[in-house]
């Protein structure tokens, strides 16, 4: 089946605009000719893959905020497979991958060989899928929260196992279909009232700062990169990344689709510190998850074959969990705590 | 300097002279004396340059070891048992990453049934994971272990296991040379990494690698410890210059040179298999020892050597593989298979049963007169097996092993009886 789209050059509606139009102190990491490019072209991501993006907008920024002074430490998932097939590499700062479940623990240890070697100048990011995050990584991730080590974590959450072929994690949304969730029987796709919420758990260690953004807007994400890296102390930060291949979402849309995460509701971008909001940002277009919902395969099941609403009990609830979002972080009234 | 000291604290003392950068602690007994001590020593301030970092697992134990050895620092840790088998994923992946990281195995055996005492089940489970595993016969070479353990493991990049008895070995006062700062300086020089994590001189660690190269990444992990086997024997000869007594090496013989049957064993239990050996010579009988020190690298031509042409072998065991037989002794008789020797195991000592002299004269005279079986268990109660047998044997739902067991012996009483 082939699908046109209209290109345009400016992204209506996003209120996004061109780093041109903007002063030269406010413009990206990325729209800098000398940015790092720590993680640098040639890597084998899918076709718009969003992790590959946030990740590049993250580490260029962190770069950027420690003049150079980065070491990553990156958990077994896409990212590293990616990343680096023997004998190549796309990193160009210093990164070790050990295993699934111990990237926060691996980077608690550098930053405590960096200590004891007077070097705390050099800062240490560790970074995860969702499975290495909210699952596999946890109790490593809550160890280092709750010692308070001078670690920046940071999850690209695109909601289930994709490295090993789609399978539900921990943060995969109800009615989401999975190759462990599938779309049959009365209730199809993951389970409602399951999941684990990390932003939330993250805060509740009452480390200094906790954040979540999409990679639909890339200025946030790198202005929250620079914000975490003036703490000194545990900081979680959760991004969240469409995947074209397991959302069954079309590779152009990976930015549409994120945007409509965040602004019907489902996906709150918020800033905290030591265990309280400090910040939301606010859905300027609100729309109904289901716009957000039909773009995507994983949930096919909830429409019929001309796109209309199957399944207004799922949806229905899929909305209550927006709107629950919506009053909970004030996302309607300029963001809130 | 001549203590009276806790083996734990003799270890923790040798370690602390290392100057490690990175400690990292999770408690298992037996082994929790050596990181308290560790602990109170960086807390206090004697032990200056140390991040002491109480984890929240043996998974995170070592997964910071691999984070901090990874940046050039010399990382240490200790687990036994359980905390082993827990952290298990990492173990295999520091080795295989080649970080040099230093543990010690205060050695327990694994459940089910939970058992907290000592045998060598542990360090068995992770024989072919690529560390370096040197087990001590006694409190000092325990102690003179770490020293060269973390020689070793930077010169050559490899991990490396210092094995030594739970109880019998780490909760043992009794008379330790412990090494000064001094002595340690003298010897261990400041580590200098292969690899590290530096922005200065970025590097990927831990790429993936397909069928493509994999076979030769692993056959160099097999290169080092070979190389292993020569350095084990030199540097043991360096301590020995240096501190004044044998400690380590790959192998030790006692009374073995004519020897009619040859026992061999690993860790604390070769001063009782001594002992017995002693009262056996004084009986007219050929036997003597071959204490292995390095498990791994296995030291195939030097076991060849020792145990020349004596016609018998007999290996006790604190561990075995269940479904088979002895794992050590597997070892010993590829190391002889030429010899046309009779290799019998003896399975002893297992979750901390008592070893004795006379069990072992009695096994060594019954290999002597050609009784010995291929595979013995020492001093098993063979009714209490029998009967247990026959209660799975007459009732489907004839409920937990363990339990039944203790109760038939009257050992413990576990609830009602």
């Amino acid at each position: 089946m082939t699908t046109t789209q209209k290109v345009k050059f400016y992204q209506v509606g996003s209120f996004a605009v061109g780093n041109r139009l903007l002063e030269a102190d406010q413009r990206t990491v990325q729209s800098d000719a000398s940015r790092s490019n720590s993680l640098t072209s040639g890597h084998r991501a899918c076709q718009g893959c969003g992790e590959a993006l946030g990740a590049r907008y993250v580490l260029d920024a962190a770069m950027r905020a420690t003049a150079g002074k980065l070491v990553a430490v990156n958990a077994t998932g896409c990212l590293e497979v990616f990343t680096t097939p023997y004998p190549e590499t796309s990193w160009q700062l210093p990164w070790l991958h050990s295993l699934f479940g111990n990237a926060a623990a691996v980077a608690t240890g550098v930053a405590a060989a960096l200590e004891a070697q007077n070097r705390s100048d050099i800062r240490v990011i560790a970074q995860a899928g969702d499975g290495g995050t909210v699952d596999i990584g946890f109790g490593c991730l809550s160890g280092m929260f709750e010692r308070n080590d001078d670690v920046l974590f940071v999850c690209y959450d695109n909601e289930a196992y994709m490295n090993t072929g789609v399978q539900r994690s921990g943060a995969t949304p109800p009615a989401a279909r999975t190759a462990t969730t599938e779309a049959v029987g009365p209730d199809p796709g993951n389970l409602f009232g399951q999941g684990k919420d990390l932003p939330v758990l993250a805060m509740a260690h009452g480390i200094c700062y906790v954040a979540t953004a999409t990679v639909a807007d890339l200025h946030d994400l790198e202005s929250k990169v620079e914000r975490a890296m003036a703490f000194r102390g545990a900081r979680y930060l959760h991004v969240l990344v469409p995947c074209p291949l397991g959302w069954g979402s079309a590779p152009a849309d990976t930015i549409r689709v994120a945007r409509l995460a965040q602004e019907t509701g489902l996906f709150p971008v918020f800033e905290a510190e030591h265990g309280a909001v400090t910040a939301a940002s606010a859905i300027r277009h609100r729309v109904p998850v289901e716009d957000y919902l039909r773009l995507q395969g994983r949930f096919g099941h909830l429409f019929d074959g001309s796109g209309a609403v199957a399944r207004p009990d799922i949806v229905g609830r899929l909305q209550q969990l927006a709107d629950r979002n919506i009053d909970r972080y004030h996302l309607l009234e300029g963001g809130a705590s | 300097m001549l203590r009276q000291i806790e083996g734990s604290k003799a270890v923790a003392a040798a370690v602390a002279a290392c100057r490690p950068q990175v400690v990292c602690a999770y408690p298992i007994t037996p082994q929790t004396h050596i990181v308290e001590a560790i602990g109170a020593m960086a807390k206090s301030g004697e032990l200056t340059g140390c991040r002491f970092i109480n984890v929240e697992s043996e998974f995170a134990a070592m997964s910071v070891a691999i984070g901090a050895s990874a940046t050039g620092a010399r990382a240490y840790t200790a687990t036994a048992s359980q905390g082993l088998l827990f952290m298990i994923e990492a173990v295999y992946n520091a080795a295989g990453l080649g970080l040099p990281v230093v543990m010690t195995l205060a050695n327990r055996a694994i459940g089910a049934p939970i058992n907290i005492w000592n045998d060598h089940s542990d360090a068995m489970a992770v024989r072919d994971s690529g560390w370096v595993q040197l087990f001590a016969e006694s409190n000092q070479e325990a102690t003179d272990l770490h020293v060269q353990a973390f020689r070793l493991a930077e010169e050559l990049s490899l991990p490396v296991m210092v094995c030594m008895d739970g109880y019998v070995l780490t909760h043992c006062t009794e008379r330790v040379d412990v090494p000064t700062q001094q002595q340690v300086d003298a010897f261990l020089p400041p580590y200098q990494p292969r690899q590290a994590l530096d922005p200065a001189d970025p590097v990927t660690i831990g790429a993936m690698v397909g069928p493509e190269a994999f076979t030769e990444v692993r056959y160099l992990a097999h290169a080092k410890q070979l190389q292993a086997l020569a350095r084990i024997r030199d540097v043991a000869d360096e301590f020995g210059e240096a501190f004044g007594r044998r400690s380590g090496g790959l192998l030790r013989t006692y009374r073995a040179e004519d020897a009619e049957v040859v026992v061999v064993a690993l860790g604390s239990i070769l001063g009782t298999i001594k002992d017995a050996v002693d009262e056996l010579r004084d009986r007219g009988a050929r036997v003597g020892v071959v204490g292995i020190t390095s498990f791994r690298p296995f030291p195939l031509d030097a076991v060849h050597e020792a145990i020349g042409v004596a016609p018998r072998v007999v290996v006790v065991e604190r561990a075995f593989s269940i479904g088979f037989g002895g794992v050590l002794s597997t070892d010993v008789a590829l190391a002889i298979a030429d010899a046309k020797a009779r290799v019998s195991t003896v399975v002893a000592g297992l979750g901390g049963r008592a070893v004795s002299e006379a069990s072992l004269i009695a096994v060594v005279e019954d290999a002597i007169a050609g009784r010995l079986e291929a595979l013995r268990f020492l001093d098993l109660d063979q009714r209490a097996v029998e009967r247990e047998l026959a209660r799975m044997a007459g009732d489907r739902r004839s409920g937990p092993s363990a339990e039944n067991l203790l109760r038939d012996t009257s050992t413990v009483a576990s609830g009602s009886v």
